[in-house]
């Protein structure tokens, strides 16, 4: 399972990463979050040396999820140099995340 | 196009319907290798008709093989809550609790479910092809699909734009996000009703914004929500516009009689205004009806090509309940059965 952040260290880990950081918006209430969570580690795994990719759960660090305006999860977004490059909302097939994402993850 | 048809049974989110993935650019099919079974029955989809027609198929000891998607198996009813109407259930069961349920007993039988996208389907001939994400070759003599239905947009302005951020489709994983805010529901179908009282849990005032002047949810649920405290509908009324900068902060209505346009403010928008069936697999493959159904003969669930059957929401402009997807699951199984006899 990929790094879980927190409102505490997410401008350390996330704001202040050399390489472009994929977060996954989740909580353990919302079954859609459930079933996209392992596809996220997917990803992590395979685009390592491009991309970093970490979990926040918005029930115990809500602030984070309230600076970036997130109403819906799961919301998958993509900061590149401490600002957010792109985001996406729902659960989606890991082919699908891989297009949308794709000009992170070229190697 | 129709307005709130019968919704989902208490279907809610986006996020959980099965996800196939169109086929927009039609590929020449890959090659299947030679030496690879030929399945009896492959089924597409894993709600209830999909796991019904593999608990059936199953035990007439055909073998199928269901592909239910990666990231939304079990469809709608993953993301409701309790679900009263099911038969067998006298005090109602969680909507994830019962689709896994139903999964493992088509598991029991011997189905083999597997969490995969079907991204493209070859109907015509003797053998069918089912074409995976992954560019894997699958082979059957019959396919039954039941890929569901997906949520309808209001396909208004600000719908797009603020979705994630304020506009959502699924009540259960997005009213944790407005605790003590003011929010409305669009629709008026047993979708609705039932995403309107769920967000009473979190909200501090539920808009239920209905374009007719009366509901179409179940007796009960209507009752339940002119009951409710915080729920206060709207009647006549459609949404012109869902209206913020980086976030919603009201709505417009339109009043579906006189005209009149009024704003609402709200920092949240559900919209459950029903479901389409998901036919983008089979478009220009199988006749489709008038109302974008998958068209079956009379109450069979034989489609226009022979070996190709479908079932579920996927057929059913009308009554898109579980316990009807699970019938129609079961008809078929029934019929892929009989088909494969004849072979």
């Amino acid at each position: 399972m990929s790094h879980q952040v927190t409102d505490a260290n997410f401008s350390e880990e996330v704001l202040s990463s050399d390489k472009p950081v994929i977060v996954d918006f989740w909580a353990e209430w919302c079954g859609p979050c459930r079933m996209v969570g392992p596809v996220i580690d997917e990803i992590g795994e395979e685009y390592a040396e491009q991309v970093k990719v970490v979990k926040l759960d918005v029930e115990n660090n809500p602030a984070t999820a309230m600076k970036y305006g997130i109403t819906s999860i799961p919301a998958i977004y993509v900061f590149k140099d401490g600002e957010v490059a792109q985001q996406t909302v729902g659960a989606k097939p890991k082919a699908a995340l891989v297009k949308e994402f794709a000009e992170y993850l070229q190697a | 196009m129709a307005t709130d048809s019968l919704g989902g049974l208490f279907a809610a989110g986006a996020g959980a319907s099965i996800n196939v993935s169109p086929a927009s650019v039609e590929k020449p099919a890959p090659e299947a290798d030679e030496n690879q079974p030929v399945h009896d029955v492959i089924i597409v989809g894993s709600g209830p008709a999909g796991y019904t027609a593999a608990i059936y198929t199953a035990r007439a000891n055909l073998k199928p093989v269901l592909f239910a998607s990666s990231v939304s198996p079990g469809g709608d009813l993953m993301t409701t809550t309790e679900v009263e109407n099911f038969p067998g259930f006298v005090d109602g069961i969680q909507g994830p609790e019962l689709m896994t349920t139903i999964g493992a007993q088509a598991e029991r039988f011997g189905a083999d479910i597997r969490y995969e996208d079907v991204e493209q389907l070859e109907l015509d001939g003797d053998t069918k092809k089912v074409i995976l994400s992954d560019g894997s070759v699958h082979l059957a003599k019959t396919v039954i699909i039941s890929t569901g239905s997906e949520y309808r947009k209001l396909g208004i302005e600000g719908e797009q734009r603020l979705s994630g951020h304020g506009v959502s489709w699924c009540a259960t994983c997005d009213g944790f996000f407005f605790k003590e805010k003011e929010l409305a529901v669009v629709g008026g179908g047993d979708s609705a009703l039932e995403e309107a009282l769920y967000l009473t849990n979190h909200a501090s005032k539920v808009y239920l914004v209905h374009r007719r002047d009366s509901l179409r949810g179940s007796e009960i649920m209507q009752q339940r929500v002119f009951d409710h405290e915080k729920i206060e509908v709207i009647w006549d009324s459609a949404v012109k516009t869902i209206n913020g900068e980086d976030k919603v902060s009201s709505v417009t209505l339109t009043n579906t009689k006189t005209g009149e346009e009024s704003e609402l403010t709200v920092e949240g928008v559900f919209v459950a205004i029903g479901s389409d069936p998901r036919t983008a697999l089979v478009a220009g493959k199988l006749k489709l009806t008038d109302a974008g159904t998958i068209a079956v003969d009379g109450r069979t669930s034989k489609t226009s090509i022979p070996g190709v059957f479908a079932a579920g929401d996927v057929i059913d402009p009308t009554y898109r309940q579980a316990i009807t997807a699970a019938g129609s699951g079961c008809v078929a199984a029934l019929d892929a059965q009989h088909y494969l006899e004849t072979l």
